[in-house]
């Protein structure tokens, strides 16, 4: 609710104008039966052929004001959700986008999306239909009542007193409704995952066999999410008959007083028909508020999951400054860290200085990954501190942060643009320094290979590129900015022996000023490295030089060894 | 049901025209009701009782009104108290009705819609994996989301809205008929102006709905895309620009939403307003007709009385115009989809591995992604049951596209695979594909248990035998670390497992199945060597007596193979062992040597 209001604030002025419009269009639309009667009632009687062209000239007047007025306020509605929708989607996009990675993973990227997407296209809907529906019923509503007050206050209140049992059923229904909404949007957060398991694992399911097995899996998510439908439906579905029985019994109560009062020379048959005229458009009026009731539950439910979003506090607040003098350019100092499930760092400790190499090699799951997420504050250490030229980065500013950093991550992403867009990503860089850093990252060869050149286009995810060649697009994105820090998460896994050489040489060479952070399987690519560090079950057991580690680490060696096939090489 | 899918297909042209035409579009919808005719007929039925009864009220509140005589002490109480009662009967079996229709329809709705998405699923699960290379994953899922919700919001809403007010229409018109058959064609002057108008508008504006679906299907597109790659897109700064490439693709989608929904508004208050027109022509005309004694004024009051009633009906059939247009638009987004070409189906009595031996040959075979550009030149092998075979040469020449081929992904556009002598085409994908064991570079691992992650491949495995594959593959000790062990549910985000560790879960995956040959694409290449070491012996074992396809960068694992393929450009340009290849001294011998190129 706080959601709607947030929004069509700012709105208001044509919110109001538009419902303005709108109630015009109605009024006009409501004189044509006035009319109506008046020429049956007044002029026909008179026999007066002039009078009745004219009071029919009216009327078409009226018509085509209202379908003027109509129009117009049904196209202002339709810019008012447009204008709300966008902002609400802008808003939410921008806070998922600021959402620190535990906070992320505690949404998951499946109901992330759906309420960016479902839950939003039902707000849109929402605020456009209530706009446009939501004028017409009150009026009517209001004005009937106000009728049947001036023929007889007393019958009037008898058919009100109903009003209140009404109201709070439907109250009480749609309260019961929207958790049943939410339980919908959450069986289809369900849905939306398995279909993407499916588009993203379709080899995998095809080359199992599974084909058959999916298809069972999700019948039975498809029926978790007809089963929720069906009961929140189903619950809703009550409001529209109880609402028609509630005012008809009214009316029944209406007639039996009416005998009484007719009986005592209180009021007159007359009355009673009249009554029943006016209540047929309350009815009719009560029956539209109800069905947009039922509408706004539904949104509801979505307005809240969009609104629990934008209500999560940023995480990674700027702490104030904390600074020392240090000559190290990046230094950990006694880190410990632990995801909420699993996966733990402890007392992670080494500095490293300008224009240095840091190679971490280490077992699967050893923690390697973990240092680099934190070096890039994408989580927040646990104890310790990580500084960059002697400032604790938690006192800096995200973006100032991450200036400094090219980084490639494992199964980093590509998305659907030209590759000189996927690589320069956003930061303008001159066309020269993308150039070079496409032959820094050995990708030169193949792009030239391409017809456009860097102009071709990627598909989504880069399907079209082999593993080796994503990974030096993926490399030039990283070096191409000449980054103050680079770090590179395993990213010459899929390239070949010599390519992987020829880039190490390249790094050497045109990258002495940058410090680098360098995870990887094979000793080969960090062996040079100015400092090593083995990890093991998210702890450092040896630190130092290549030759240093030869010496002073066993496992370390033994990995060499198995690397080198069995001989050392001087 | 699905009618196109039986009928040998059409020649292309033919069926673009097809699948978009209204007709045919409706034809199939249409389909997808009447598998529950039978519900469709109660419902009505239904609905015309329930309404029915409603309109009696009325006639039985006049009777009670005839019975409150004028006057003080005239009124008839026992008669009054009579019609009151039958009333609120009436009233109570209407609104029971009333609900009971509504259950059903909901039941129907949920049915139709429940069938309609398993159909869209089950056709998704027999594409070919190239149209899931080439097609954005968020507009996909936003056909079978948004696009089916939107059909299902008006089958559930529209379909009683129509049928009530045709009831009434119908009803108010045969009395109007009754009263005045002069004034009911004056009425009925300016229904061509209506039906015309009405159609104008729909053909105009249908072009605006199927835009607004395509864009959401875009915006969706891209949200998938950008969330997927958050951490990148922090590390690189782009929040800014990222919100702002988003917030071009929202305003495209909210201004094709708009736009549909401007023009489409037009719709309701336009007929409505013939609607009006014609009741001033009636008013006018009744009121001559009186004049010239053609009709009482009871009449002339009666006929207008009835022709007011259809403004209701007609207003909320305007209205829900634009409802049906954007269902209609979202349905064809879906058949389009249904349409997609599915894999071939396997030929008749084709032929089925049951146990392969495992000999494997590939002949003269060329092929290309795209026709204009081949990946895949003159390719020839022959790999012996049981041998190792080691695919290796520079990235992009075209070694994850043969296991594409073996695998029978795509097919050959020329030449031809054997397995066991027998064309890989004459025989079924299934049997083909179960024949292979395949752990790929990329893991997929899917919302559910490690357990059920690891047993995916096999039915009916134990427990023993999952974990004895995760001990060979060296995660057993991991996954004990784990809060519920086997039982941890991965939930693709929340558990921070490394890329090291998925590969080592889909290789104990692999371990578990019983194929007979094997493919390894880069299989390692996120597991440290310590790790690969230890696991080494396992793949040793599993590889034993299998046909297996390695494609490594590791020259331990490749050192050992019976024949190693060293491709370039498509094609294979060197062939043999290792010791063969080191002394011919060309491209392998290059590759070979360039491990070492730093150390020396």
């Amino acid at each position: 609710m706080k959601l709607f209001i947030e929004y069509l604030k700012p709105l208001l002025g044509r919110l109001t104008s538009g419902l303005t419009i709108k109630f015009l269009g109605t009024i006009m639309d409501l004189f044509l039966p006035l009319i109506l009667a008046f020429i049956i009632d007044v002029v026909i009687p008179t026999g007066d052929i002039n009078r009745v062209l004219l009071w029919g000239g009216a009327m078409i007047l009226c018509s085509i004001v209202a379908v003027v007025l109509s129009i117009k306020a049904n196209q202002m509605a339709s810019g008012v959700a447009r204008d709300a929708v966008e902002r609400i989607r802008h808003d939410l996009y921008e806070k998922i986008t600021y959402l620190s990675a535990s906070q992320a993973d505690q949404y998951g990227t499946p109901s992330l999306i759906s309420r960016l997407t479902s839950d939003t296209y039902n707000l849109h809907r929402t605020i456009g239909l209530m706009q446009r529906i939501g004028v017409r019923a009150p009026v009517l509503l209001i004005g009937g009542i106000l009728m049947t007050v001036t023929l007889d206050p007393v019958l009037t209140l008898v058919m009100m007193g109903v009003l209140p049992f009404a109201t709070v059923t439907v109250y009480y229904i749609s309260k019961k409704g929207v958790p049943l909404f939410d339980k919908l949007q959450q069986e289809v957060d369900k849905l939306v995952r398995t279909v993407r398991e499916n588009i993203t694992g379709a080899r995998v399911i095809k080359a199992l066999s599974k084909t058959e097995y999916e298809k069972a899996r999700f019948e039975g998510v498809n029926q978790g999410v007809v089963d929720a439908e069906t009961s929140a439906n189903k619950t809703m579905a009550a409001t529209t008959p109880l609402m028609n029985l509630f005012l008809n019994l009214g009316l029944t109560l209406v007639l039996l007083t009416s005998a009484y009062r007719v009986n005592e020379g209180l009021t007159q048959p007359g009355v009673i028909i009249a009554f029943m005229t006016y209540f047929t458009i309350i009815l009719n009026a009560m029956l539209s508020i109800t069905r947009i009731f039922v509408l706004f539950s539904k949104g509801l439910a979505s307005a809240d999951r969009v609104h629990t979003i934008l209500q999560t506090e940023p995480e990674l607040e700027v702490q104030p400054l904390d600074e020392i003098k240090d000559s190290a350019h990046i230094r950990f100092d006694h880190v410990s860290f632990g995801y909420e499930k699993n996966n733990t760092v402890e007392d992670i400790d080494f500095a490293l200085n300008k224009g240095e190499t840091l190679g971490i090699i280490g077992a699967t799951g050893s923690g390697k990954t973990t240092i680099v997420k934190l070096l890039l504050r994408l989580y927040d250490v646990d104890s310790g501190s990580i500084r960059i030229d002697g400032r604790n980065i938690t006192s800096m500013d995200l973006e100032e942060l991450h200036t400094k950093f090219g980084v490639t991550f494992q199964r980093d992403f590509l998305y659907a643009d030209t590759l000189s867009e996927n690589i320069d990503f956003g930061r303008q860089l001159p066309e020269e320094d993308i150039l070079q850093s496409t032959e820094a990252a050995q990708a030169e060869e193949f792009i030239e290979s391409l017809d456009e050149g860097v102009d071709h286009r990627l598909t989504a995810n880069g399907t079209n590129l082999s593993g080796g060649q994503k990974q030096r697009v993926l490399l030039s994105r990283a070096l191409a900015g000449d980054p103050e820090i680079l770090v590179l998460d395993d990213s010459s896994s899929a390239l070949d022996y010599k390519t992987d050489a020829n880039l190490r040489k390249a790094l050497n060479k045109n990258y002495q000023e940058t410090t680098t952070i360098m995870i990887a399987q094979r000793i080969s690519s960090i062996q040079q490295a100015d400092q090593i560090i083995m990890l093991d079950k998210g702890r450092i057991i040896g630190k130092g030089t290549h030759e240093a580690l030869m010496k002073s680490c066993e496992p370390y060696r033994d990995i060499y060894y198995n690397q080198s096939g069995g001989e050392e090489i001087a | 049901m699905r009618k196109g899918g039986k009928k040998p297909r059409p020649i292309p042209k033919k069926k673009e025209k097809l699948k978009t035409s209204r007709t045919h579009v409706l034809k199939r919808l249409w389909s997808y009701l009447f598998n529950y005719k039978w519900m469709l007929i109660t419902a009505t039925i239904l609905m015309v009782t329930s309404n029915a009864l409603s309109l009696i009220g009325p006639y039985l509140s006049g009777l009670a009104i005839d019975s409150i005589q004028p006057g003080t002490g005239n009124v008839l109480f026992q008669r009054v108290f009579f019609f009151v009662g039958l009333m609120a009967v009436f009233f109570v079996l209407s609104s029971i009705l009333e609900y009971l229709m509504q259950l059903l329809m909901i039941k129907l709705t949920q049915r139709t819609i429940r069938r309609l998405r398993r159909d869209v699923f089950n056709k998704m699960a027999e594409l070919p994996v190239g149209f899931f290379d080439q097609h954005q994953t968020g507009d996909i899922i936003s056909r079978i989301t948004y696009d089916i919700d939107t059909i299902n919001q008006s089958l559930q809403n529209d379909f009683i809205q129509i049928v009530t007010s045709a009831i009434t229409i119908v009803g108010s018109l045969t009395m109007m008929l009754l009263i005045s058959p002069i004034l009911t064609l004056v009425f009925c002057v300016t229904l061509p102006i209506s039906v015309f108008l009405t159609k104008f508008m729909v053909t105009r504006f249908r072009p605006l709905f199927k835009k607004r679906s395509v864009k959401l299907g875009e915006l969706n597109g891209y949200v998938e895309e950008m969330i997927s790659g958050q951490q990148t897109i922090k590390a690189y700064n782009q929040e800014e620009n990222m919100i702002m490439r988003f917030d071009e693709k929202n305003e495209e989608a909210v201004s094709a939403y708009y736009e549909a929904d401007y023009y489409g508004s037009m719709i309701g208050p336009s007929i409505n307003f013939i609607n009006n027109l014609s009741l001033s022509l009636v008013s006018v005309a009744g009121a001559l007709l009186y004049l010239f004694n053609a009709l009482t004024l009871g009449g002339v009051s009666s006929f207008v009385l009835y022709s007011r009633r259809f403004s209701g009906p007609i207003n909320e059939l305007a209205n829900i115009i634009s409802e049906l247009q954007s269902a209609f638009a979202a349905a064809e987004r879906v058949f389009l989809l249904m349409d997609e070409p599915s894999e071939a189906k396997d030929i008749l009595d084709a032929h089925v591995y049951d146990e392969a031996e495992g000999h494997v040959q590939m002949n003269h075979v060329d092929f290309g992604y795209t026709p204009e550009k081949m990946t895949i030149h003159d390719l020839n092998f022959e790999a012996p049951s049981g041998n190792v075979i080691a695919v290796v040469g520079p990235t992009g020449a075209g070694k994850t596209t043969l296991v594409n081929l073996l695998m029978r992904f795509y097919d050959p556009s020329a030449g031809s695979i054997e397995l066991d002598a027998v064309d890989t085409r004459q025989a079924t994908r299934e049997s083909l594909r179960t024949s292979y064991a395949m752990v790929l570079q990329d893991t997929w691992l899917f919302s559910g248990t490690i357990f059920d992650n690891l047993a995916y491949g096999k039915e009916n495995v134990t427990a023993e035998e999952v974990e004895e594959a995760a001990k060979t593959a060296q995660i057993h000790d991991y996954i004990m670390s784990l809060p519920n062990g086997y039982q941890t549910v991965i939930d693709q985000e929340g558990l921070n497992i490394s890329q090291g560790q998925k590969q080592l879960l889909t290789i104990a995956r692999a371990m578990i199945l019983d194929a007979n040959l094997l493919i390894l694409d880069e299989a390692t290449s996120n597991v440290d060597t310590q790790t690969e070491m230890k696991i080494q012996e396992a793949m040793q074992e599993l590889m034993n007596g299998k046909t297996s396809f390695v494609i490594a960068h590791r020259l331990s694992t490749i050192r050992n193979a019976d024949t190693i393929l060293v491709v370039r450009d498509g094609r294979i340009v060197e062939q043999g062992n290792h010791d063969n290849l080191l002394e011919k001294e060309g491209l392998y011998f290059d590759l070979y040597h360039s491990q070492f190129e730093s150390a020396v």
